[in-house]
């Protein structure tokens, strides 16, 4: 199986497997973490990363440059497809983004014990797709400097927004989600910020970390506003996290073009999301733990669990697809049928196989234990999933516009090197902003282990 | 130490720091006993039983967020309401205009986005926040309330001595330091 010898050692070793490594203590965590952000020397893969992501960051300026400047002719945009990759990315970001809420809210409302090590890592990864996602429906609009006619603002035309369309829902649904994931990041951040606010040696460090922690003081009110704080927006941002989805789905399911005007469009959305964060969970945490020397607080039972979910999700996703192809064809409709058929085997066959195979079999390699914990290969299928579930997005814009009901409207959609370089530099913001929060954050909430070690301590007694 | 610092208030007091939350919690409940009612703990994250025994319970918070998520709910109904049947009524195939269900997510939308926004300038009132200086923060070993050891600061009282009490309830055990703090 390719198993490494401390994975072999590790499944011979417990059957069920540690949530946190052995000789870990609460004051080795607040050291550890701290240091990593305080002492550490920057290390030379961060510099290679970080100069990598400017670069594409850089590619993203540009592209948005030229764009502003000539507008959104530059993408393979046309009637009828006028819905390209903008769409396409917003969608994907938005679905990598819920990982972090799914991990960090859902998780925490039914108690799970692995949740602690991996939630910030999670969360800091939300806000930056977040982020990636909150540009791209600007920059498609074209006039992008009207966007904030989205807004109910008392304007000289007496003009509204049409609450009634699934577009603005969408706009009102981001900036919610924008706000709430941000909010519960920080909230969350707090204590840790404090800790680090307390351990920093230098004085710039010890005046940011002042500032952002504003004062905490860990007091006995303090704990008991952030318990209730905390709690109450784990319970709205899981709601939250399925509503945004279930709104993009509704984006397509709301318009009438063949391939997008399906019911199942809400639940399938939230399953892709959900999909593809766990996926890009995975991607980060198993290079981290090494980088970071977080072993010991990040176990394979992390891993292992995170497998599962990622399993899971390819499932219910799975059951979307059989359902999307068994549609057209139960309620007869010729245009449905037709399109179905276009991505079954017309031009993009190619693509729609690549999500089949990338997102519905790849992932039932999962079932194995031993695949499970093996890094690199679950490291190898995760950016299958993350790929795949970009081409699914393609695959959903694309396909329907491509052929639509009358044959004047057919169109096949050329992406340009503009299109491309958006995509690619939008992931350069993402990374960019990932790489900073590395250097600055703590990627390991600090005193939620403490809590957890109290708690095994007192049930083991060890 | 300096008496008048930053918010120019001072306190007088003292602090015992613990190893475990369990020591803390026993140094607790003998303070309660002998009847102080000054008492604040520092932890590095929440210890269950505190609040119990400092007697202090907080309802407040809840119910803000739940009348912030009314009213945000109501607020954002209303506002789709207005302009939609009220400023700008838009005859499309004579469907109504109070087109509710329609409303419906940007209603919850609006109700979270009062909930997170009310909710979080409510808790950093209640906590005091932001307050980039307290003088608590002078005191010596303060600054492991945050990382590893459990503090009880124990306010003197007014007009008493308690320093033979404080002795005999807080021993300089393993684990116990105690210091007092004149600022």
């Amino acid at each position: 199986m390719g198993a490494s010898p401390e994975t072999r050692q590790e499944l011979n070793r417990v059957t069920h497997m540690d949530v946190i490594g052995p000789g870990v203590t609460a004051l080795s965590v607040t050291v550890h973490v701290s240091d990593l952000v305080l002492e550490r020397r920057t290390p030379l893969w961060w510099w290679a990363g970080f100069g990598l992501s400017l670069g594409l960051l850089g590619l993203f300026v540009v592209a948005l440059g030229w764009l502003f400047i000539r507008g959104v002719g530059i993408w393979g945009i046309d009637w009828p497809v006028a819905w390209g990759f903008a769409i396409g990315n917003y969608v994907w970001w938005v679905g990598m983004a819920s990982g972090g809420t799914l991990i960090s809210a859902l998780f925490f409302l039914t108690r799970s014990e692995w949740r602690s090590a991996t939630s910030r890592i999670a969360e800091t990864m939300t806000v930056f797709c977040v982020a990636c996602a909150g540009v791209m429906p600007v920059i498609h609009l074209g006039r992008w400097w009207y966007f904030y006619w989205l807004f109910p603002y008392p304007n000289t035309m007496a003009l509204w927004p049409q609450f009634r369309s699934p577009l603005h829902w969408d706009f009102v649904a981001i900036l919610v989600y924008v706000a709430g994931s941000m909010l519960f990041w920080y909230v969350g951040l707090l204590p840790d910020l404090a800790t680090l606010r307390d351990r920093a040696r230098r004085r710039w460090q010890r005046v940011l970390y002042g500032l952002l922690a504003l004062g905490w003081q860990g007091s006995s009110r303090h704990w008991r506003q952030f318990k209730i704080l905390y709690g109450l927006f784990a319970a709205l941002m899981a709601p939250l996290v399925c509503s945004i989805h279930s709104i993009v789905g509704l984006d397509f399911a709301g318009g009438l073009t063949p391939g997008w005007h399906e019911t199942q469009f809400p639940p399938y959305f939230v399953f892709g999301a959900a999909l593809s964060g766990f996926a890009v969970v995975l991607m980060l945490v198993i290079p981290l733990r090494r980088a970071l020397d977080l072993t010991g607080f990040i176990t394979l039972r992390h891993i292992d669990v995170l497998a599962r979910l990622m399993l899971t999700a390819s499932l219910l996703l799975s059951y979307c697809y059989l359902i999307e192809v068994f549609m057209p064809f139960y309620r007869g409709e010729e245009h449905e049928i037709t399109v179905v058929m276009s991505e079954l085997g017309g031009y993009y066959a190619p693509w729609y196989w690549a999500k089949i195979i990338l997102n519905g079999v790849v992932p039932q390699l999962l079932w194995i234990r031993p695949l499970r914990l093996n890094r690199p290969l679950l490291f190898l299928v995760a950016l299958c999933v993350v790929v795949g579930m970009w081409i699914e997005r393609y695959v959903i814009v694309v396909g329907g516009l491509h052929r639509n009901y009358t044959e004047s409207s057919w169109f096949v959609f050329m992406p340009t090197f503009w299109d491309w370089a958006t995509l690619a530099g939008s992931v350069g913001l993402f990374l960019t902003g990932f790489f900073l929060a590395l250097r600055f954050i703590p990627m390991v909430s600090m005193f939620e282990l403490r809590e957890l070690l109290h708690k095994k301590r007192a049930e083991g007694g060890r | 130490m300096s008496a008048h610092r930053g918010t120019g208030h001072t306190i007088r007091g003292t602090l015992a720091a613990f190893d475990s939350p369990d020591a803390m919690l026993e140094a607790l409940r003998r303070l309660r006993q002998e009847g102080f009612t000054g008492l604040e703990v520092y932890s590095p994250y929440a210890v269950e039983e505190v609040d119990e025994l400092l007697g202090r319970k907080s309802r407040a918070l809840p119910l803000i967020i739940v009348a912030a998520g009314v009213v945000g709910a109501v607020g954002g109904f209303l506002l789709q309401y207005w302009g939609m049947v009220l400023s700008y009524p838009l005859n499309i195939g004579g469907r109504p205009l109070n087109s509710w269900p329609a409303f419906s997510t940007t209603t919850f939308e609006l109700a979270a986005l009062a909930i997170l926004l009310v909710g979080f300038f409510a808790f950093c009132k209640f906590c005091r926040l932001p307050r980039l200086y307290d003088p608590i923060f002078d005191a010596p070993g303060f600054e492991h309330a945050s990382q590893d050891r459990f503090l009880i600061w124990i306010a003197e009282r007014e007009g008493r001595d308690d320093s033979d009490l404080l002795q005999r309830l807080l021993p300089h055990g393993e684990g116990v330091k105690i210091d007092e703090v004149p600022a």
